[in-house]
């Protein structure tokens, strides 16, 4: 086994007080490009609806997000409630035929909505850092000027909350990155990154569940399995989940 | 039963998509001109949910190796079963040992290659679809090589044809002759693909002669479009300001616009989530004249309305139901 579950609630006391200093962060570092937004909700042609919530992108948005998600998925009309980074998507199974009342019915709920405390598991990942499979390492170290010790001391400190799934088969977005090692999306995109490439790309991290094209910074590699499409539920983790990254190795 | 003939085709077995696993990351595949392969399922009597193969690369041959009915949708290609022609949009049979070559289309890009009963491939989370990404679906989870034998369903009790459609077999209109083309301004010109565009969240935030542009120009589909999304040449679109969104939902239709001002048109295969700017969605019911745009070929952007777009919807099942309507008269499924 290259990883370890266990199970945990996210309201313990010392992990709550560590993430919400993280997603103090984080939401710092965003105010620099997103400066707090306004609540909106759009169409995406006649296939769906994007609800984006206002605020900093924290904890506490997010877990009001997973509520809105919990709450809308039963609304007559809603294919699949699809939760992004502080934002839900609904896709429809038929168009409504007044999207204006969906979107008063929205903001009803998001008022109402509140924060939805998930019992997520644990899971440490072996990180081997920088060398074949972390090419661009370096490139980090270039961008913050820090030392590749210290890059890596503060990419695995955190414990990362899973805030949504997207990209690709099981990917997770990830909460509580330390932004002091946010760094800018490559200008080229990577072709053929093998799964489990950990990276950066801006104030987020995340790990690739299978081998295919990043504009992110990969600085690392870990094994695991995040998709079974022959399971029920086929992705190994859910937003609530949490990832801590242990290092197994530097490679510099 | 068929084997695939040639190499390094990209033809993928496509029924009409993934849905509801979105939540888990996985987008939707499924045919990008999911109108053409409704029609082969519907002419062959198969249910609305049969897979069948999506062509974008021609000539495209298979050998039959049992006697199949099938039908070619889509692109209009020129087709032949041995030495005889072939019509698209219309059903034909094939005897064990036919060799199938379908020729590179005169107009279009794509076309389905539908089998009786539907292509015979796992249901991986609900679909028959080819996950690219994900390496699951269709077959084998990847795209179909030479030397490939695809199973049929087959039907065990087709409906009973009308004796001369036995013979001559039967086909229906394409859609573009039976769907009004939107109405571009300028007139657009005949070599374009027009398709109606639903501004979408960050509309408003591009300088002004940046949309006029949108929906004034053509836009170039380049050869770096395929079912990911086609990326688009045109004058540079430029936003009031930076916009850095985070990642969220998307579908098939939106319009993104990266920095370097290019719009890219997401498609099945792209990911389902993204941040870039999104300047409008191409509307549901348009996807299908999107999915036979051809590289070098240029696109033009209708604005319409969500009530339009509705409106849109319903043109096109009023369109399969004429289909429908027609299969009933010559399978003999009313009487």
């Amino acid at each position: 086994m290259t990883c370890i579950i266990e199970h945990a609630s996210i309201a313990y006391a010392g992990t709550a007080g560590q993430m919400r200093l993280d997603s103090e962060r984080t939401a710092h570092a965003m105010k620099q490009d997103d400066s707090d937004p306004p609540l909106c909700i759009s169409m995406l042609g006649t296939t769906a609806m994007l609800f984006e919530a206002p605020g900093a992108l924290d904890l506490r948005a997010q877990r009001r997000i997973w509520t809105l998600a919990r709450e809308v998925e039963s609304w007559p009309g809603v294919r699949e409630a699809v939760p992004g980074v502080t934002n839900l998507m609904l896709t429809f199974s038929t168009p409504p035929a007044d999207p204006g009342l969906l979107d008063a019915a929205l903001r009803d709920a998001w008022a109402a909505a509140g924060e939805l405390q998930i019992e997520g598991k644990v899971v440490e990942l072996p990180v081997e850092y920088g060398g074949e499979f972390g090419p661009h390492l370096h490139d980090v170290v270039a961008h913050t000027g820090l030392s590749v010790d210290e890059v890596v001391q503060l990419h695995c400190a955190p414990l990362y909350t899973v805030f949504a799934l997207g990209s690709h088969p099981g990917y997770c977005y990830l909460g509580g990155m330390d932004p002091r090692i946010a760094t800018p999306r490559r200008k080229v995109p990577v072709l053929g990154l093998p799964g489990g490439a950990v990276s950066i790309g801006g104030v987020q991290t995340g790990v690739s569940a299978s081998t295919g094209p990043s504009g992110w910074n990969t600085i690392g590699h870990t094994s695991m399995s995040f998709f079974d499409p022959m399971r029920d539920n086929p992705a190994t983790l859910a937003p609530g989940d949490m990832i801590r990254f242990r290092v197994e190795r530097i490679v510099s | 039963m068929i084997e695939i003939l040639s190499s390094s085709a990209l033809a993928t077995v496509q029924d009409q998509g993934r849905e509801g696993y979105l939540r888990y990351g996985v987008g939707t595949a499924g045919a990008m001109d999911r109108l053409a392969l409704s029609v082969g399922n519907l002419l062959l009597g198969n249910p609305e949910d049969a897979a069948g193969i999506e062509i974008p690369m021609f000539p495209f041959r298979i050998r039959f190796l049992e006697d199949t009915a099938f039908a070619i949708t889509g692109a209009d290609c020129a087709a032949r079963l041995g030495e005889r022609s072939v019509l698209p949009w219309w059903t034909a049979q094939a005897s064990k040992g036919d060799v199938l070559t379908i020729g590179v289309p005169a107009s279009g890009t794509r076309c389905y290659l539908s089998l009786a009963g539907g292509v015979d491939v796992p249901v991986v989370l609900g679909s028959r679809s080819t996950q690219l990404r994900g390496q699951f679906g269709g077959y084998n989870g990847r795209q179909l090589q030479k030397g490939d034998v695809v199973q049929a369903v087959g039907l065990e009790q087709a409906a009973p044809l009308h004796e001369l459609a036995r013979e001559a077999g039967f086909g229906t209109v394409p859609p573009e002759f039976s769907i009004p083309r939107p109405l571009a301004v300028p007139e657009a010109e005949a070599t374009e693909t027009v398709v109606r565009v639903l501004p979408a969240a960050e509309y408003d935030c591009y300088q002004p002669e940046s949309l006029a542009a949108f929906w004034s120009e053509g836009w170039k589909v380049t050869p770096q479009s395929d079912r990911y999304g086609y990326r688009l040449a045109g004058p540079t679109l430029s936003a009031v300001r930076v916009i850095e969104k985070r990642s969220h939902g998307i579908v098939p239709g939106v319009i993104q616009v990266p920095h370097n001002g290019q719009p890219i048109i997401q498609l099945r295969d792209a990911q389902p989530s993204g941040g870039y700017p999104k300047i409008g969605t191409v509307i549901e019911a348009d996807l299908w004249r999107l999915a036979q745009a051809r590289i070098g070929t240029k696109l033009r952007f209708v604005q319409t309305t969500y009530p339009e777009a509705v409106a849109a919807l319903e043109d096109v099942e009023r369109y399969l139901a004429k289909v429908r309507n027609l299969v009933d008269l010559f399978r003999g499924s009313r009487h």
